[in-house]
């Protein structure tokens, strides 16, 4: 049994990551719930998608401190949803920050820097990667959910090899964006390693 | 073989293996999906359609029904409230094909004007409700509706709430019923409702209820865990919190008593469950419906059972229930462990959702804002993703309440504060849903409003589907494309004057022009939703000319707009390339990226 938590925001990506992860896991005979977050707070707005993997489970959502892995698209993402993360867990972090309209207005200074000092703090297991040049490499920004998974994968918290991902990608994804997704999930992976 | 499937598309699903004739509804999440899937999984014998609003929908499914059609209806809670009128009616007159009306509640509200209760719905109207769990027993659960809905000749509600909608599970499917064929509608007197007609229907549905109810009690999601328990405590529970209390439990054996139908209530096996308990814990979302009928049945039998939850301040009275949440309550009333405490958290910025970079809606505001300069105006509002124009630095919308309610609340308020003017907006689907009416009152009432209509070619904030006004079907056919502009003359407004929010000095001018004339007047804005269009190229501010005076991201708010360092700097990646910020700019630094590189 296992839980992963994805915290980004609208737009980024989270709930194709976890329906990779789930379709990957249901290839492996498991059983899957998720939750996702549909509607007015996906317009740039805070979303959190849940992932549950085992037969004994009942709720969708992952309990606070339940979580074996969460995926952070964006350090103060990863760290509001830090509350549903095991004691033991891995924390997978892209470090690019998105910066909220609201910071921009009010001139506040966030620019994922000190996130990422409050996670490297707090974490014992903490990935960061700079997941935006990884995906920019990889052909489009779009890819940086696969370039997360990559390194999730990496850390061997997942309970899923690459190979589950990259056949998930395969009947999941739209045929012409297979083949950067693909690539996105092997820098990902590469660059967990340099951790 | 498993198929991976949100609780949507297994309720989709569920109504096409039931062999459903027709299905119609209005988008709202978190129902939207339902008819989605049930359009894209249509064999080509379902007849689909997205009505203009939730009483349209009902009543083309009831005249289906009556003629012996299989029918699903689908909306969101505050949905039922516009359906409300033929509802209460059908449910007097009944129905001959099962109709399932599936309403999805939203506690918290995540995505809603309010948290109501669609299980008061089910009592208000006297029929039955069905609450599921979880998108497994949704899918099992429509099929059990149709069948309940022929055998008592009465529609059946569905109430799942978003965490069912939204939740998406591997599960396995039945096999599909087929499509019977359609009798076809018989004459009689029974489908003409009357004062006679309706009083000997009362009559039928109350006594047909508690049979109802006696035969729910041995519906087989209508359940009883740890019966043999020796505990002097019990847990009651329904829908979505079911799921929460099993986790919360873990390996805790209390006697459980699981509602999966909180109308007609299961009586015989509520009395079962209170059997030999001196107190419950009730857990359920939105309003405390359990845990009155529990009350009501222990003052019925003269039961001395204590019943908690709600009404008695154990249990949070709004928002949604969680995991966590049930376990601190019975940290409390079980001495289970309690939850962990979560972390304190640093200081996080914070991310209200926002109007998409290149959202025509913006520049729409941004014109009416403009050309309202230094004149006292109010601007009612209405539901859409255009309700995100209250947010700062448009500062657009300063009413919004329900459904087409920016027309005519603003004529209330032009009524009583003359000297003002007074702006309605809406979007093009909710014009279509329930906005024309609104026109018609203010045209006949002679009031002194400027209604804008914005038109984005799409119904946007619940995923583009399709309307009046789009030219397309749900099937995917061909439709006549309705002329908002066209209808706005034909009911009587005389000034109507349509723009393009983007290019904002004409913008400008045309609302200075609607507003300026007397009476109803319009503007109707044409551009579509960033999600129905391919971007233009993106823009770029260049460094040498940007003096960092952020008008652009003090007065528009476009989130790919920020500040880098002392400059403005766009985000290629989020930029629609819809250049309202070049015309803001007021020393030209924006412009096409390639040049400015």
């Amino acid at each position: 049994m296992s839980s992963i938590i994805l915290a980004g925001v609208g737009g980024q990506g989270t709930v194709l990551a976890s329906k990779l992860i789930a379709q990957a896991a249901m290839n492996r005979g498991q059983s899957v719930r998720t939750a996702e977050t549909i509607g007015m707070a996906q317009r740039g707005g805070c979303v959190v998608s849940h992932v549950r993997i085992g037969a004994e489970i009942f709720s969708p959502m992952v309990p606070k401190g339940g979580a074996d892995v969460l995926i952070g698209f964006e350090p103060a993402e990863a760290v509001r949803s830090l509350g549903y993360l095991r004691e033991d867990g891995v924390v997978v972090v892209s470090s690019k920050a998105v910066k909220p309209v609201t910071a921009s207005l009010t001139g506040s200074d966030y620019d994922g820097s000190q996130a990422l000092a409050y996670l490297k703090e707090n974490v014992n297991k903490l990935i960061v990667v700079d997941a935006g040049k990884i995906a920019a490499s990889c052909g489009s920004v779009k890819v940086l959910n696969t370039a997360l998974l990559g390194a999730a994968a990496a850390s061997g918290l997942l309970g899923l090899t690459i190979g589950d991902l990259e056949n998930a990608v395969r009947e999941r994804v739209n045929a012409r964006f297979v083949e950067m997704n693909l690539k996105a999930l092997a820098a990902g992976k590469l660059a967990a390693g340099a951790e | 073989m498993k198929r991976f499937l949100m609780g949507n598309e297994a309720i989709a699903l569920g109504a096409i293996h039931a062999g459903v004739h027709l299905a119609c509804g209005y988008p709202g999440t978190p129902s939207t999906e339902i008819l989605e899937t049930v359009a894209r999984e249509n064999d080509g014998g379902i007849y689909v359609e997205w009505s203009v609003n939730e009483k349209a929908a009902l009543e083309v499914a009831a005249g289906a029904s009556y003629a012996g059609a299989r029918t699903l209806v689908t909306m969101k809670q505050v949905g039922l409230n516009v359906a409300a009128d033929p509802l209460m009616s059908l449910a007097y007159v009944g129905v001959k094909g099962g109709m399932v009306i599936v309403v999805a509640d939203d506690p918290g509200p995540i995505s809603s004007q309010t948290e109501q209760d669609t299980r008061h719905f089910a009592r208000f109207s006297k029929l039955p409700v069905f609450d599921p769990s979880s998108p497994e027993e949704a899918y099992e659960m429509v099929k059990d509706a149709f069948d309940l809905s022929e055998k008592y000749e009465t529609p059946v509600l569905l109430r799942p709430t978003t965490r069912v909608c939204h939740g998406c599970v591997s599960m396995e499917l039945g096999n599909p019923l087929p499509r019977r064929p359609v009798e076809g509608f018989i004459k009689d007197p029974k489908w003409v409702i009357f004062p006679a007609l309706s009083y000997r229907n009362h009559l039928r549905i109350e006594e047909r209820n508690p049979r109802l109810g006696d035969e729910l009690s041995a519906y087989r999601f209508n359940t009883i865990s740890n019966k043999n328990t020796t505990g002097k405590k019990g847990i009651a529970t329904g829908g979505i919190s079911w799921a929460y209390v099993r986790e919360a439990l873990g390996d805790a054996e209390v006697k459980l008593f699981r509602v999966a139908t909180p109308h007609p209530f299961p009586e015989k096996l509520a009395l079962e469950f209170l059997d030999g308990l001196d107190e419950v814990m009730v857990f359920e979302e939105l309003d405390p419906v359990i845990e009155r009928e529990l009350v009501y049945l222990c003052g019925k039998h003269r039961l001395n059972v204590a019943i908690r939850g709600k009404l008695t301040g154990d249990v949070q009275k709004a928002g949604e229930n969680s995991v966590e949440s049930v376990k601190a309550v019975l940290h409390k009333y079980l001495g289970l462990p309690a939850p962990k405490t979560p972390p304190s958290l640093p200081g996080l910025p914070v991310r209200p959702p926002v109007l998409c970079a290149g959202c025509p809606h913006r520049g729409s505001f941004y014109a009416v804002k403009q050309a309202m300069k230094g004149r006292k105006a109010v601007f009612a509002g209405d539901i859409g993703c255009y309700t995100l124009g209250n947010a700062q630095p448009l500062d657009m919308v300063d009413t919004c309440l329900c459904m087409g309610a920016d027309v005519t609340i603003a004529q209330g308020l032009a009524h009583v504060q003359p000297g003002v003017k007074h702006f309605a907006f809406i979007g093009d689907s909710t014009f279509f849903a329930s906005g024309l009416t609104g026109v018609v009152n203010a045209v006949y009432n002679g009031s002194d409003i400027t209604l804008v209509v914005l038109d984005n070619a799409t119904t946007a904030m619940t995923g583009q589907q399709e309307h009046p006004g789009t030219g397309k079907t749900l099937m995917g056919k061909p439709a006549p494309k309705l002329s908002i502009p066209g209808i706005l003359k034909a009911l009587g407004v005389e000034e109507v004057v349509t723009a393009e929010p983007f290019d904002l000095e004409k913008a400008v001018a045309a609302v200075q022009k609607a507003a300026d004339s007397p009476g109803v007047s319009a503007v109707v804005f044409e551009s579509p939703c960033i999600a129905v269009r391919k971007p233009d190229p993106v823009l770029a501010v260049d460094e040498n000319t940007c003096v960092g005076c952020k008008k652009c991201i003090r007065e528009l708010g476009c989130p790919a707009i920020s500040l880098g360092g002392k400059k403005a700097q766009i985000e290629p990646s989020l930029c629609y390339g819809c250049a309202l910020c070049a015309q803001v700019c007021p020393v030209k630094a924006i412009g096409k990226g390639a040049e400015n590189a």
